[in-house]
């Protein structure tokens, strides 16, 4: 069952590239980055290709390490080259070839989706397919649609986002090497299909390289329907039932979203003629039937980063195997809808299309915080944090200031790095215990102390000072109280609190030291280890030196993109504060060993009101029996449980976004 | 004049700290018709804690109450050299966080029982404080310490409802009674001394200590609700201040202590209310 059309749609577009450039004369350094953008968009779905075929073996894991080399390296090559020139950047004015191929390629991509629904029998998938492919290529072989415009556009956002997908994404496939074959040493139910599972991971990577890099809608909708199904594909790997149901309801959900971005093509094509983002923004200020399109590709944008009433099919995603959720979390997938929402920034400020985006956010935010508090899963919470952070990065696109924007790419950027490490961690976690349950983690500090103090920095970067997230929440709620949003500062205050006892009381799991408790044997493999490591520090250097990165990629993008410029978001004396609080937390060890100068402290077992039976293990029960102790960490069910909790912000969510979305687009009409 | 108050802060707030705790014994026992401790009686305990050995139960236990004693001092030095409030209030919490991990690794019973408490106290007020931070900036335009000790009019006349919410949550805050479900001053039957149970000798007294330090930081958040650039505002403030402390004694005594549900409510409810009626009509006039 090999996924045939992509290599062959990789090779004829590498073919058109290469025509392209002999047709058109550029100059030097452009022809450079321009082969730069070339080989980012296809060759991970050559490296795909390859490793499809290939054996499992070392050959196999050789490419991938490799590939995922190249393509670490072209990012930061073609970073250097685009930040050298200095300014946007943009390629290929007329394609009709390369547009007729990406039309082919899309019907190949209906028909593949028909396959799998007739298969499957959910024919219901077979219609959204239809209903999203069907209009656009006609409307583009009729002669319908828009001309002109440029197809690929390069500038700041796009670096930041070729980095994270790119450094996070490689490290992810890197990681899958050795996490798959665990995976299957442990999981000898399910059928070996790894080499099509870490090609599918490279075509992921392709995918959102040509979503970012391109700049016409057609061309953005056609990667985005590929992410869609790559998904689809990858959170089905296991094929059990529940695998299937699970892939199907993304894909759903996925293509219904789909759905809406290409209602939002016809009607920008033909009733606006705008056939590119870029010119879709900023049109926004001059025309007000824009805000249709604008309001459909947000639509399109929140079912992609798994808003409510969306969320489901993210929660579902996780029954696949560790590599993947970490890739949808953390460099793809999700973060392609807030990209989005990014780009639609300024068409979103201050009209009701953005108070959709805002409301959406904020309450996704805040429910779904508290929905996690009940999880003891840990992949389930950090899906539920995902979705919550997600919410605050589209709240803040859909404010559509300077800053609030400033603060969403910042929470994009920390949260692709924190979260894919949470996810690596516990899948090593997982593959070593057997379980990834946050209970059955009490006590990793002295079973597992690498992964478990990987973890903790992971876990802090999600929700505590001096790091990342907290930084990117703190300019969130000053821009909130900025715009004068007071829903959406009283969603954030209340979201943050039940975000920090969710993460507390797992950090609380980790660090409990038990009596008589052995380390586990490591049996992490070199590649999971390497990419381990590699984000960890990550997650420590950029909570250091993320001015540096604001000050090259964040504000050159805004500046550009709110024609102004603002004074430091988080003033400097604050930013030495915070570095005086790591250093603090650095030299901690020395201090305390001063604190506590000249005292031996003694041993003993904790106290258990005398009925400890030797230690703190087990204890006498009023049988008189011996009985072993059991901490739980709370989850109150009866209060936050998903049973409580889901179905009703559920609803609520699916009436405002129902409601906003007749009242913007019936208003326009 | 940065680091002169940063010393006054280090010397004066553990004074005044159990000074005030011993007000509170001395109030108390009144209340229960007893005599009471000596006024300096919490100083003695405190020396006499600092004499003895600790008992522990694993060996980073005080490791995390170290994290704890020299972040709660380092949140209380930024807000009084007038630093960011919104830094003041992730400080704290990160200082909170260190206390209810010394809790959680003792892996003991009830200090579990303390820390899964402690956690859901600081999710109770964490709202309300920060939504305090943001009344004092939509007020007077800074969040900085030290440009709102100089507005010209006392926070206070723009958030009363705010005053009134902070108030509410300095309850969890000095673990008094109806909200000192995770530890109190007094041991109690069903959770022994909850997070600090498996805490003993100068360990405890760090803690002690800390506390001291918070309570004194606490209150010079009530005292900033009421200053402004004039000079005697700042003697108002101390009175309210100790007025303050007093009547969380008060209410110490008066009510019995509540569960943990009805704690989350009424707290989220308060901050809703009064917190969030007053953010309303704060944004909607400024």
């Amino acid at each position: 069952m090999n996924f045939l059309e992509n290599p062959s749609f990789s090779y004829i577009m590498l073919c058109a590239f290469r025509m392209k450039m002999r047709g058109n004369k550029f100059k030097g350094e452009t022809v450079v980055i321009m082969e730069m953008i070339a080989t980012l968009m296809v060759f991970p779905f050559l490296a795909a290709l390859l490793i499809a075929c290939a054996k499992p073996g070392k050959l196999r894991d050789g490419l991938i390490f490799c590939s995922s080399i190249v393509i670490v390296a072209t990012v930061l090559l073609l970073c250097i080259n685009v930040l050298q020139g200095g300014k946007t950047q943009s390629y290929l004015m007329e394609t009709q070839m390369l547009d007729r191929i990406f039309l082919i390629a899309e019907l190949g991509l209906m028909g593949l989706v028909f396959y799998y629904g007739i298969r499957y029998k959910r024919y219901y998938i077979l219609l959204l397919s239809a209903a999203g492919t069907l209009p656009v290529v006609w409307m583009e072989f009729a002669g319908r649609g828009a001309q002109g415009g440029d197809h690929i556009v390069v500038d700041y956002l796009t670096l930041i986002m070729c980095l994270v997908v790119g450094v996070v994404g490689s490290l992810i496939c890197v990681y899958a090497i050795g996490y798959i074959k665990d995976y299957h040493k442990h999981h000898t139910e399910y059928k070996d299909r790894s080499s099509f599972f870490l090609s599918m991971l490279f075509v992921f990577m392709g995918a959102m390289f040509g979503l970012i890099f391109s700049s016409n809608l057609t061309w953005i909708y056609f990667f985005w329907e590929v992410t869609t199904f790559c998904s689809f594909l990858l959170i089905g790997y296991t094929q059990t039932e529940e695998a299937i149901n699970n892939s199907f309801r993304a894909l759903w959900m996925n293509l219904l979203g789909g759905l809406g971005f290409a209602c939002a093509i016809l009607y920008s094509s033909m009733a606006l003629h705008i056939a590119n983002l870029q010119d879709l923004v900023a049109a926004a200020a001059n025309n007000k039937a824009v805000i249709i399109p604008v309001t459909l590709l947000a639509f399109a944008a929140m079912t992609k980063s798994a808003q409510m009433p969306f969320s489901r099919w993210l929660l579902g995603a996780m029954v696949a195997p560790t590599p993947t959720s970490a890739l949808l979390h953390s460099a793809t997938m999700v973060k392609a809808g807030v990209y989005l929402l990014i780009r639609l920034s300024p068409a979103l400020y201050g009209n009701l299309a953005g108070v959709m985006v805002t409301s959406i956010g904020g309450f996704t935010f805040f429910a779904a915080s508290l929905l996690a508090i009940s999880q003891s899963d840990g992949k389930k919470v950090l899906a539920y944090s995902t979705i919550s952070n997600l919410g605050l990065i589209a709240a803040c696109a859909g404010v559509g200031l300077h800053q609030a924007v400033w603060a969403a790419i910042l929470l994009l950027v920390f949260h692709a790095v924190s979260k894919s490490l949470l996810f690596v961690s516990v899948g090593a976690v997982e593959n070593i215990t057997g379980s990834r349950n946050i209970e059955d983690m009490h006590g990793l500090i002295v079973r597992l102390p690498k992964l478990a103090f990987v973890m903790i920095v992971g876990i802090c970067g999600m929700f505590l000072a001096p790091f990342g997230m907290l930084i990117s929440k703190w300019a969130a709620l000053k821009a909130f109280v900025d715009s004068k949003s007071v829903w959406l500062v009283l969603f954030l205050i209340f979201g943050s609190a039940s975000t920090l006892f969710y993460w507390g009381k797992w950090l609380g799991k980790l660090v409990a030291v038990i009596h008589r408790s052995a380390q586990l044997k490591d049996t992490v493999r070199k590649s999971e280890k390497g990419s381990i490591y590699t984000l960890t520090f990550l997650v420590i250097a950029l909570c250091i030196s993320f001015p540096v990165f604001s000050n090259i990629f964040v504000e050159p993008f805004l500046s550009q993109t709110f024609h102004d410029t603002i004074g430091a978001i988080i003033s400097s004396s604050d930013l030495n504060v915070m570095l005086l609080m790591l250093c603090m937390i650095v030299i901690l060890p020395v201090t305390v060993r001063l604190l506590t100068f000249g005292k031996a402290n003694k041993r003993v077992i904790s106290y258990m009101a005398g009925v400890n039976e030797g230690d703190d293990r087990t204890f006498v029960d009023s049988f008189g029996h011996e009985k072993s102790m059991y901490l739980a960490n709370w989850y109150m069910d009866d209060y936050f449980g998903e049973k409580k909790l889901l179905k009703p912000s559920l609803v609520l969510a699916s009436a405002i976004m129902t409601i906003l979305m007749i009242i913007v687009i019936g208003g326009a009409i | 004049m940065m680091f002169l108050k940063i010393a006054l802060y280090l010397i004066l707030a553990p004074l005044i700290g159990g000074l005030l705790s011993g007000i509170d014994r001395k109030i108390s026992a009144r209340f229960q018709g007893r005599q009471g401790p000596p006024l300096l009686q919490p100083f003695y305990d405190l020396f006499k804690l600092f004499e003895k050995q600790a008992l522990v139960v694993n060996g980073v236990q005080d490791f995390f109450v170290g994290g704890y004693f020299v972040f709660i001092l380092f949140t209380g030095c930024l807000f009084f050299v007038g630093g960011d409030l919104l830094l003041v209030c992730f400080a704290l919490t990160l200082a909170e966080v260190f206390l209810m991990m010394a809790a959680c690794s003792a892996n003991s019973p009830y200090s579990a029982m303390g820390s899964q408490r402690e956690l859901l106290q600081m999710m109770a007020y964490e709202p309300m404080l920060l939504l305090t931070a943001i009344g004092f900036y939509i007020a007077t335009g800074s969040f900085m310490v030290d440009d709102i000790a100089k507005s010209s009019v006392s926070p206070i006349a723009y958030l009363p409802g705010m005053f009134f919410g902070f108030l509410y949550i300095l309850t969890i805050k000095f673990r008094k009674s109806p909200f000192d479900i995770s530890t109190s001053h007094h041991a109690h039957q069903e959770m022994v001394k909850g997070i600090t149970t498996e805490l003993s000798g100068n360990i405890l007294a760090l803690v002690e200590l800390a506390v001291w330090y918070e309570d004194v930081l606490l209150l010079g958040i009530v005292g900033l609700f009421i200053v402004n650039m004039q000079w005697w505002s700042f003697l108002i403030a101390a009175v309210v201040c100790l007025f303050a402390y007093i009547l969380e004694t008060f209410v110490d005594n008066l009510f019995p202590r509540v569960k943990w549900n009805s704690m989350l409510k009424s707290t989220w409810l308060v901050t809703l209310i009064a917190g969030g009626v007053n953010l309303l009509i704060l944004t909607l006039v400024h």
